[in-house]
């Protein structure tokens, strides 16, 4: 009986999430560990479906563009956690969003607080710039910044407010004394220009 | 001198490295999942290329799409062709870029402004 009655609950829960997805349009929603074969499963389904709707080149070749950067991002600073044991470490939430005017992509991980000042200042800086500021940074990031470890080149979020002229939207949960759940949308803009 | 010739996938660049047949290009995507070691056959292929030239050298870039880790690497591969043109050597970057890829035509003005090399921009 009891057993039942959760086995209903859990599927109205489904059907709650769905309706709830649909409401926000939101295409594609992952949580996991995000891997390099989990980067490239995701671009090539987007990519074919953005294809097959018809939409513009130029929005498809953004929308490639920040997801790329978005899931290498998580994937590059999975392991920047102190603790091995993190039960974080590696994983995140991914989601794509559909608008009649626009896309979202939005990816949420874990980060150390000692992270959330460093983090901040960067995005600002990166809101602030103009189209010209941008390009100087992203020039001399790549002929000065160092390769990390794992490759990551401190470049995606100058890239991404290139590719979209808009401002990245950021956000920070505390989940514990010492880790918050880090937010980060992307929009990208549906008109061909 | 040895050829390279790497098959393009649906993240990593077709490149062909042959310097009998005068063929050097690097086309297709290029988001590989470990960059450095990637594109480390093609430096120590260009450093080997260097000690002994063609008369003249070009190379082609034909990529659809690259990453920002990529676009680290690629600044390597054309600060090496800097470096032979400073040297006094017959060098020519040619950048290629589908007409409609604005973001691809200025990633290329962008290295051509970076690297002191004679750049050609090549719509198709």
């Amino acid at each position: 009986m009891d057993n039942k009655k959760d086995v209903k609950g859990f599927l109205e829960f489904v059907y709650e999430f769905y309706k709830s997805m649909k409401a926000h349009e939101i295409t594609l929603v992952y949580e996991g560990e995000i891997t390099h074969q989990i980067t490239k499963a995701f671009t090539s389904l987007t990519e074919s479906n953005m294809s097959k709707e018809d939409e513009p080149n130029s929005v498809q070749r953004k929308v490639f563009h920040v997801m790329v950067e978005c899931l290498q991002n998580i994937s590059k600073h999975a392991d920047d956690f102190t603790s091995n044991d993190y039960l974080f470490s590696g994983r995140g939430i991914f989601l794509v969003s559909k608008g009649e005017n626009e896309y979202s992509v939005t990816t949420g991980n874990a980060v150390e607080n000692d992270k959330i000042e460093y983090l901040t200042e960067l995005l600002e800086n990166i809101n602030r710039m103009d189209k010209e500021e941008l390009k100087e940074l992203y020039k001399r990031q790549m002929k000065e910044g160092r390769l990390s470890e794992k490759g990551g080149a401190g470049l995606g979020f100058i890239d991404i407010k290139r590719k979209t002229n808009k401002e990245l939207e950021y956000h920070f949960l505390p989940i514990s004394d010492d880790t918050s759940f880090f937010l980060l949308t992307s929009t990208i803009s549906r008109s061909d220009n | 001198m040895e050829t390279i010739k790497i098959q393009g996938t649906e993240d990593t660049p077709k490149i062909i490295l042959d310097a009998g047949n005068d063929i050097l290009e690097i086309s297709g995507r290029s988001l590989p999942e470990d960059v450095s070691s990637f594109y480390e056959p093609v430096l120590n292929w260009l450093n080997e290329y260097a000690e002994n030239p063609k008369k003249k050298t070009v190379f082609n870039f034909k990529l659809t799409y690259f990453n920002t880790a990529s676009s680290k690497l690629l600044l390597d591969i054309l600060m090496k062709l800097e470096e032979m043109h400073e040297k006094g050597q017959d060098v020519l970057i040619r950048w290629h870029f589908p007409e409609d890829d604005e973001d691809m035509a200025e990633a290329g003005e962008e290295y051509a402004e970076i690297v002191d090399v004679p750049f050609e921009q090549v719509p198709y």
